[in-house]
């Protein structure tokens, strides 16, 4: 039986590449997803506005699991095949977006009426409206949050390997079956996870007390 | 076979919840005392599990239980992971509610004679608990969505069992359409519960309807 | 009606807080600069001064609200200075009322009372609650047991920490500005609930810009200046005082 040693450290960490990668994909479809319904929630239109709430109410009252599922298991079954990559970085896209957009909605709402209407007085339309003026002042209270939900994707992307995936959870699994020393191998993806969240973290409670600060000012 | 899982599943989310709320009240405690190490140990344990996915936090747990030599059943397993990682958010929580109350109020306590420790069970913990009321219900129902995670060490809880039937009966989207109704019934039931526990152990809020 | 308290054992315990050169410093700022007075039992002592001269400090000092960095503080046989001191024992023996009240909110003022004397000493529910009332009814609040604090008056409120602080029955009763958050028409009753307690013989220290009632019941009247004791003499220093901080400092007032 062979004992976790710098090969395992190497599949783990290409596992840990792979996190990245899932990350960034759940970061860009998310985010672009966020912004669609940010933008939906704030619309005039009742009807675009619920069901950019609808989507936000079930997507958030569903664990990312059962998500992953229906990416994996459901799509095929409609005839649609998926790789496992596709399945959780489309699960995740979907998840992340619906976090995003009720929290950017949020910032999007905090930023104060004034702003709207003097951009209304100067016959701006509603679209350069929301484009160079609400929403440049909404990315930076929103910010703080976004780089601390950024903490919550990487982990999240564990969940994929239930998918087969091979991140760096699944990684481990398999290390695990060949060395069977466990608390070890995950003891180090432990660790691995943690030196990518950990930044996350203090950037984000950084990026925190600025604002706080600089809010005074205002 | 729905149902059970359900069951299952409610009965991870409250008793984790219960014993995540004694370990994050300690835990805020400890942050909060004059004892260095204490402090930092708290800190470091509450960092440690925000910093690393649920999942691997499971696989500890259950390895790291087996290593030395404890073999519980895979429900025991989960209830010990989610009260892990419930105790640290909560311990999070019940700090920023222990900072709303006013120093003002220690030192009346303090100088009533009360020791911290009845300082803290008899003037901050109420109203510190009224204050973060709706982040901790948030809390636990995000709790109870991930128990589901539990799946993975093959508790029969929604999502496991939910699993199961998609792989006999080959309907997957049906399967996980209704236990996805279900996660949101059981939300519903523990905002519920939680509502009434509040008329229970509030009654100043009861009686006059104003909040802390 | 002057009983004359009989004579005591030792010649040290008519003074039931002594203060000797006290130093106290915030960081860097220097807010106590050497204060020395005493405190006879029965006695009322108001400090006086303009904000920042220490005198809130000086009154947290006695209740160890407030370290000092040097010299000698007794209070009812407890040094204070003392590493190895008891401070719940030197709590039960004093009570402290604070400007902003601090009553708990989230019980009713009968269980905001009644909280210590269960917690500390132990009380039955049942003893508390008698307890409980009778202080209240000293302070004229007896109908209010069940009430919560948001429910009654600036007045209503600071009466009943006083009668919360009078239910552990402390030796010495500190007033920190007691009445200086309060509107005008609720000061009154107040007063008037400090000045029977100085009739029944309860030995006090008040920091108060209240002048008109310092003059009423004080009996050494301490003014404080920059962190010393600028002057310091009975309750007729306040008509003839002898310093010109004192005098400048009674112009504003008035």
């Amino acid at each position: 039986m062979p004992t976790f040693g710098f090969t395992h450290l190497q599949f783990l960490l290409q596992g840990a590449l792979w996190t990245i990668a899932l990350s960034a994909c759940a970061l860009l479809g998310g985010g672009l997803m966020g912004l669609i319904i940010a933008l939906c929630r704030v619309s005039r239109f009742s009807v675009v506005s619920g069901i950019a709430w609808a989507y936000i109410q079930v997507v958030q009252g569903v664990p990312l699991l059962v998500i992953m599922f229906v990416g994996y298991f459901g799509l095929p079954a409609l005839g649609v095949p998926v790789s496992p990559l596709m399945a959780a970085a489309l699960s995740m896209t979907v998840w992340v977006g619906a976090y995003f957009g009720e929290f950017w909605r949020g910032a999007i709402q905090a930023v104060p009426r004034s702003q709207w209407e003097a951009a209304e007085c100067l016959a701006l339309t509603s679209t350069q409206r929301m484009f160079k003026v609400i929403i440049p002042q909404a990315i930076r209270s929103a910010t703080p949050g976004t780089v601390g939900f950024m903490v919550q994707i990487v982990k999240n992307t564990s969940l994929a390997s239930a998918v087969s995936f091979i991140d760096l959870t699944r990684a481990g699994q398999l290390i695990n079956n060949s060395t069977f020393q466990p608390f070890l191998t995950f003891t180090v993806v432990a660790i691995i996870y943690f030196m990518l969240c950990y930044p996350l973290s203090v950037l984000s409670r950084r990026l925190e007390k600025r604002m706080a600060r600089g809010m005074r000012g205002v | 076979m729905l149902l059970d899982g359900a069951l299952v599943t409610l009965k991870l989310a409250a008793v984790a919840t219960v014993l995540g709320f004694v370990i994050g009240t300690f835990c805020a405690v400890g942050r909060n005392s004059n004892l260095r190490w204490l402090s930092a140990l708290c800190t470091g344990y509450v960092e440690a599990i925000r910093n690393t996915p649920f999942l691997v936090q499971i696989f500890l747990v259950f390895f790291g239980l087996s290593s030395i030599g404890l073999t519980l059943s895979a429900v025991s397993v989960a209830i010990i992971a989610l009260t892990i990682n419930v105790g640290a958010y909560t311990g999070e929580i019940m700090r920023a509610g222990f900072n709303t109350v006013h120093a003002g109020q220690w030192e009346a306590a303090e100088c009533l004679g009360l020791s911290r420790a009845q300082v803290y069970w008899h003037v901050v913990l109420r109203p510190a608990v009224e204050r973060v009321y709706p982040s901790l219900t948030s809390q636990f129902i995000l709790l109870m969505l991930a128990s589901s995670i539990t799946s993975q060490i093959s508790v029969s809880e929604l999502t496991g069992n939910a699993n199961y039937i998609q792989g006999v009966s080959f309907r997957p989207m049906e399967t996980f359409i209704i236990i996805g109704a279900m996660y949101f019934g059981l939300a519903l039931l523990m905002r519920f519960a939680f509502w009434l526990i509040a008329l229970v152990i509030f009654p100043r809020r009861r009686r006059l309807g104003t909040s802390i | 009606m002057n009983t004359v308290p009989p004579p005591e054992a030792s010649p040290q315990s008519q003074d039931i807080v002594v203060l000797r050169d006290v130093y106290k410093s915030f960081g860097d700022n220097a807010v106590l600069k050497g204060v020395s007075f005493s405190v006879k039992r029965g006695e009322v002592t108001v400090l006086i001064g303009k904000s920042g001269s220490g005198k809130s400090t000086a009154l947290r000092c006695i209740d160890r609200l407030e370290k000092v960095n040097q010299g000698h503080i007794e209070v009812c046989g407890h040094v204070l200075t003392d590493p190895g001191l008891k401070l719940r024992q030197l709590r039960l023996d004093v009570g402290i009322v604070f400007q902003s009240y601090n009553l708990f909110p989230h019980l009713t003022i009968g269980e905001n009372i009644m909280l210590a004397p269960r917690s500390v000493k132990h009380l039955s529910k049942a003893e508390a609650a008698d307890l409980a009332k009778k202080s209240l009814a000293q302070v004229g609040l007896s109908e209010k047991f069940d009430a919560y604090p948001e429910q009654l008056s600036g007045g209503q409120q600071q009466r009943a920490a006083i009668a919360r602080s009078l239910a552990m029955q402390p030796k010495v009763v500190l007033f920190d500005e007691v009445t200086s958050a309060l509107d005008p028409q609720l000061t009154g009753e107040v007063l008037r609930v400090i000045e029977r307690l100085a009739e029944d013989g309860m030995t006090m220290v008040m920091v108060t810009h209240e002048m008109n009632f310092a003059r009423k019941i004080a009996d050494q009247v301490v003014f404080m200046h920059q962190g010393k004791v600028w002057e310091i003499g009975s309750a007729s220093v306040l008509d003839k005082p002898q310093t010109q901080e004192l005098r400048d400092f009674l112009a504003h007032e008035l």
